[in-house]
């Protein structure tokens, strides 16, 4: 007869042991993602700061030191400094559009109606599907022979057929479209953002705000902006890290042109660095985004901080 | 007096749908637009005096039939399955551990470690594509769609070992300390308990990281420019131009051929994509 609680020997090995260490697994279990994160987003990073500095290119492997050479040759250039204002005229004037439009949308969201659902799906699409597909979509609509919207607005009476305009062949027209294909492509993120911040105040925050006799504007300005703003905020920072950096819109949109009147860091960056092999130039141009990149890190750390508060 | 009200009210209706009626028009119009090109036959396409916005000639499938037939378009679609799988396997082997890590093991510089992670979602493709590419030719991947398998978990890991830290954190942790007390390890306890339970969050991490492989474009144009290795998104949008030649039709029907599943699979999982997205300030 055995009996049931008979203790079973099992051969312990000392790995198993160390294994049941809250601590150790714990370390082990992280370990594979940090690597690989560590191996090719940390490594790579510090090799682009070191071709930066140095007069690597793919006809010239070298890793000769040439100081800041690099950058006083950039900075030379005025048609960098186009570049430079171009990415952030891109950039906020994109956002901006995106935000107002994202406002509104979320404010006639935010209402209850038959459909719902459908509608939102439906607006989401420009965020959801690959940027790079609709924006070959939009250079169609945009077309300048075959356009769609001029087609339209000769259809109105608006313009003539010879005064119809050359959307993405001139300069101003080619940043502006550029610009609306990026704002058009975020203001649905930004209408899910401000959704999902203003359906997370408590409605009896908002009771008790009544109770006490506020308007709607203190409604809406004092206690639920403030409340919704750390998501806000983490939505914007998304928002502005995948703008200033994009290379996509542009690449397929305009190709950087009409003679570079869309050239923004990222495709400068691509043309210098990859398509024209110069790497160290190239990496030296990316490493513009840096300083913006930094701030909004900062920015974003802040706001993650206080949220665990 | 009750006239004007009732007319007052009817005119605020007819604001508000007139406005979510624009909304909707404004998203959905260049995806309409994209059917509709790629029904119409080539005639239809380039005649400036036709109306665009239906078709003047029969609808036909012969850009569908083109796309099919004589591009490499299966192919790309296959590429782009064989990647997602590969990328999506590789984020859920590193991910979901680490994710469980920081979530419960590691105390307060797991905390800080969980928030590293997800800060380098933040480095952007445009300033690490130089290095990778070399990195790429180094390993002998140039021109190879596998070089896409090991660059694209650079952002799926980060953004989704945040996504799994925060769902982690949502289970109750009294029912891993039972599976404990009951004799189980804690390498078991992570196994057969806390998986079992975060199904629903592993099935968002999976369609989120094919989503996300399928939408990028920057590390696939930088490695790869044969055509037989390209991914899905890259392969419509450069190998449907012949030089100045835009085939608008195969165009179209490619790109929304490839935009159906991703805008699909997003909206089912919109609601966590944003709670994750926002790291769970939203409550």
């Amino acid at each position: 007869m055995v009996s049931i609680a008979e203790p079973v020997a099992k051969p312990v090995s000392r790995f198993h042991f160390l294994l049941d260490r809250r601590d150790v697994l714990g370390s082990v279990l992280v370990a594979p993602a940090v690597l690989y994160v560590l191996l090719l987003v940390g490594v790579p990073f510090l090799l682009a700061v070191y071709y930066s500095v140095s007069a690597y290119t793919i006809y010239d492997p070298s890793w000769r030191f040439v100081g800041l050479t690099n950058f006083e040759q950039i900075l030379q250039n005025p048609v960098f400094l186009d570049t430079l204002g171009n990415t952030f005229l891109f950039t906020f004037g994109s956002q901006l559009l995106g935000l107002i439009l994202g406002k509104f949308g979320a404010l006639l969201l935010l209402r209850p109606f038959p459909g719902r659902r459908i509608v939102r799906a439906l607006i989401v699409l420009p965020w959801v599907v690959p940027i790079a597909l609709a924006t070959v979509c939009w250079q169609w609509m945009f077309d300048s022979l075959y356009s769609v919207i001029n087609w339209t607005l000769i259809a109105l009476g608006i313009i003539t057929r010879a005064e119809a305009p050359n959307w993405l062949g001139t300069p101003h027209l080619a940043m502006l479209c550029v610009i609306l294909v990026n704002a058009w492509r975020f203001f649905p993120f930004a209408i899910v953002i401000f959704l999902a911040g203003i359906t997370s105040v408590p409605q009896d925050v908002i009771d008790a705000a009544i109770v006490d006799g506020a308007g709607f504007w203190r409604r809406n300005y004092q206690i639920i902006l403030p409340m919704v703003l750390p998501v806000l905020t983490i939505g914007l920072i998304f928002g502005i890290v995948f703008t200033f950096t994009d290379l996509s819109v542009v690449l397929l949109l305009t190709n950087g042109g009409p003679v570079g009147a869309t050239s923004v860091l990222g495709y400068e960056g691509y043309q210098v660095g990859i398509v024209s092999g110069d790497v160290s130039h190239g990496a030296a141009i990316s490493l513009f985004m840096l300083p913006v990149l930094f701030v909004l890190v900062i920015g974003m750390l802040r706001f993650i901080r206080r949220r665990e508060i | 007096m009750n006239v004007a009200k009732v007319g007052k009210k009817a005119g605020k209706e007819v604001a508000f749908f007139g406005a979510v009626a624009f909304f909707v028009i404004l998203t959905t119009f260049p995806f309409y637009w994209m059917v509709i090109t790629s029904l119409k036959s080539n005639s239809d396409i380039y005649n400036v005096s036709n109306f665009p916005f239906w078709f003047n000639e029969a609808p036909t499938l012969e850009h569908f039939k083109y796309l099919f037939e004589q591009t490499l378009f299966t192919t790309w679609l296959l590429n782009s399955l064989i990647i997602g799988v590969c990328v999506v396997a590789i984020t859920l082997v590193t991910a979901l551990p680490a994710g469980y890590s920081l979530a419960r093991m590691s105390g307060r510089t797991g905390e800080a470690m969980g928030i590293g992670i997800f800060l380098t979602y933040l480095v952007p493709p445009t300033l690490l594509f130089l290095p990778l590419s070399r990195l790429v030719a180094d390993l002998g991947m140039q021109n190879s769609m596998w070089s896409l398998v090991l660059v694209y978990p650079t952002f799926t890991i980060p953004f989704c070992t945040w996504l799994m830290m925060g769902f982690f954190k949502a289970i109750p942790v009294e029912i891993e300390e039972a599976a404990i007390v009951d004799g189980c390890s804690l390498f078991g306890a992570f196994l057969k308990m806390a998986i079992p339970l975060s199904v629903p969050a592993i099935l968002t991490v999976i369609i989120f990281t094919f989503t996300l492989t399928l939408q990028e474009f920057v590390y696939a144009l930088t490695f790869v420019s044969a055509s037989d290795q390209k991914p899905i998104t890259l392969g419509v949008t450069t190998d449907l131009i012949r030089g100045d030649v835009f085939y608008w039709g195969e165009l179209m029907a490619g790109a929304l051929i490839a935009s159906i599943p991703v805008a699909v699979a997003y909206n089912l999982f919109l609601d966590r994509f944003i709670s994750g997205i926002t790291g769970g300030a939203v409550k």
